[in-house]
């Protein structure tokens, strides 16, 4: 049915899109190559020329460099374990039957919808301040002294609020895979006598495989990008510090852009290395 | 018998779920109280729940010295006008992607999904600088193009999927009755696109509301919206709380009320169709 004609139309449709994507994509990259290979200093002296791989070795070698990568991993390991472990029971209880589930469901969704900015300073905050904050009046309620969250325990903090955020996102996702198992396959189970938990292991689990699968993947292509929630809390100070941000600060605030770029670069590979499991699980799906 | 455990099972669920869906809910809605405190009330130990003396006067305080109306005609132009010209340029791409499939499009599609995944700081400086070149840094357009670009892959995947559910028969069948191209595109197609554009949209806008990192590291006085204006309120610790939650209230309700519509959407839009 595609003629020539109508052929030649689609390409002439999809071009501005792919022209446009194509420009986002390749002009930034290739000046942040471009720049990872060279002494560049805006504000003292600007382009100082090439120095090959130097930037790339002193980015690695800097002491803020593995707190950096350490603080990143506690951020993308731990927000991915509380979202994954408490959104499949959530799921799991959401799908039972009860009433009022959508009101439910409306609140349990509701934390993904408030911008990172007001998040990050309401649980800063209302929550977590040591004084004021409503964990400062609880702790003095049952006796015990405040704890000071976003300098004692910096990293545990951001985790929270972090995962309070996506934890609907895994929720919600989880819910509608949960949704789609076939309930008599549940049922036979359930009449052969499998206990719930033996129902849980060898039923359901494997169902939400692929779903827990696509979960950890956007997840980490987006907690590896997590900024607002520690500009607005710590600045990065107290161990904060996550790669995105040290190449943040690298750029904008001490003005050595060699140096970030280098980092930059480093932080793309290992965005696409995560990029190309998702891609797989998605391109399957493109088949069926 | 069996009815009766389904009844107890039932009333377990019900409390369990309510008990920790409200627990979620919990920061937001001590947000939402205390921006009708006082800010006296707000600190106070042991905390006050609904017994308190309901003002309004926090949002009149943040309304007046804030030029709040500002930050949020900046979202709404930022938000708004990202998303519509996303999908001014993602319709047709989807539409024939839909509609006259190519062995490449596959390709293509997944493409355009691996440009969402480039980190954003990996490229922060060649965009600031080409904002300075362009004498667009700090400026609405600029945020308007980049947010643009940043969603314009999931504009497009959603489309795209829309538009394939969309039966093909139904057009040949237009096309035989003698329907022009025209006709075709616009009593045929639209009206069945309209639900899948309608929440593309709102799925979007929601996005670019929320975006928290070109609007923060673009911006300064003049084009920053609400997301900038939140994070200017950090500095006074303890003593602003009930204003800090009236400004919240105002930045986060709109959005809240668009994204309980949009549930559904979420799901398939921000999976990339890889969980259904």
């Amino acid at each position: 049915m595609a003629t020539q004609h109508s052929r030649s139309a689609a390409r002439l449709m999809m071009a501005p899109a792919v022209i446009l994507l194509l420009g986002w994509m390749l002009v930034p990259l290739i000046m942040t190559l471009m720049f990872s290979f060279k002494k560049y200093l805006p504000l003292r002296g600007g382009d100082l020329g090439w120095v090959g791989f130097e930037n790339y070795v002193r980015f690695v070698s800097s002491s803020s460099f593995w707190p950096s990568v350490m603080a990143t991993l506690i951020i993308v390991g731990g927000v991915l374990l509380i979202t994954v472990v408490f959104g499949v029971l959530l799921a799991l209880l959401l799908n039972q039957p009860m009433w009022g589930q959508g009101i439910v469901r409306i609140l349990v969704i509701a934390p993904f919808f408030v911008m990172p900015t007001v998040s990050a300073l309401v649980w800063k905050n209302m929550f977590m301040d040591p004084v004021n904050g409503l964990f400062a009046h609880l702790w003095r309620f049952f006796g015990a002294t405040p704890i000071e969250w976003l300098s004692q325990a910096s990293l545990q903090s951001i985790v929270m609020i972090v995962s309070w955020q996506w934890l609907p996102f895994a929720t919600l996702i989880l819910l509608t895979a949960i949704q789609s198992l076939d309930s008599e396959q549940l049922e036979a189970a359930e009449m052969d006598g499998a206990p719930p938990l033996k129902r849980f292991g060898y039923i359901i689990l494997p169902h939400l495989g692929r779903a827990i699968t696509v979960v950890v993947l956007i997840q980490t292509i987006f907690l590896l990008a997590v900024f607002a929630e520690i500009f607005v809390t710590t600045g990065g100070a107290f161990g904060t510090r996550t790669l995105t941000y040290l190449i943040y600060q690298r750029v904008l605030e001490s003005q050595n852009v060699g140096l970030g770029s280098a980092g930059g670069v480093y932080a793309i590979i290992l965005a696409n290395i995560v990029a190309i499991f998702l891609m797989r699980a998605v391109g399957k799906n493109l088949d069926e | 018998m069996a009815r009766a455990v389904t009844q107890k099972r039932k009333i377990i669920n019900t409390v369990a779920a309510w008990g920790i869906g409200l627990l979620i809910f919990f920061p937001i809605l001590w947000t939402i109280l205390t921006s009708f405190k006082t800010e006296a009330q707000a600190i106070s130990d042991p905390p006050i729940f609904l017994a308190f003396d309901w003002t309004l006067e926090n949002y009149g305080v943040v309304l007046e010295r804030s030029n709040y109306m500002r930050f949020l005609w900046n979202s709404v132009i930022i938000a708004g006008g990202s998303t519509i010209l996303g999908i001014i340029i993602a319709v047709p791409a989807a539409w024939s992607m839909a509609f006259v499939p190519s062995r490449r499009t596959k390709d293509i599609l997944l493409w355009m999904l691996s440009t969402k995944m480039l980190p954003a700081v990996g490229v922060l400086y060649p965009i600031y600088l080409i904002f300075i070149k362009l004498g667009i840094l700090d400026s609405r357009i600029g945020l308007v193009i980049v947010l643009m670009l940043m969603n314009l892959p999931i504009i497009v995947w959603m489309l795209y999927t829309y538009f394939r559910e969309i039966p093909g028969e139904i057009l040949e069948a237009a096309r035989m009755d003698g329907a022009s191209l025209k006709n075709e595109i616009l009593y045929v197609l639209t009206p069945m696109a309209i639900p899948g554009i309608a929440s593309t949209l709102l799925l979007n806008f929601i996005l670019a509301w929320n975006e928290a990192f070109w609007t923060l590291n673009l911006t300064a006085a003049k084009a920053a919206p609400l997301t900038a204006f939140i994070a200017s309120y950090s500095s006074p610790e303890g003593l602003f709380f009930a204003k800090l939650s009236a400004a919240s209230t105002m930045a986060i309700a709109p959005i809240l009320i668009l994204g309980w519509f949009s549930q559904k959407q979420l799901v398939s839009g921000l999976t990339f169709g890889a969980v259904k």
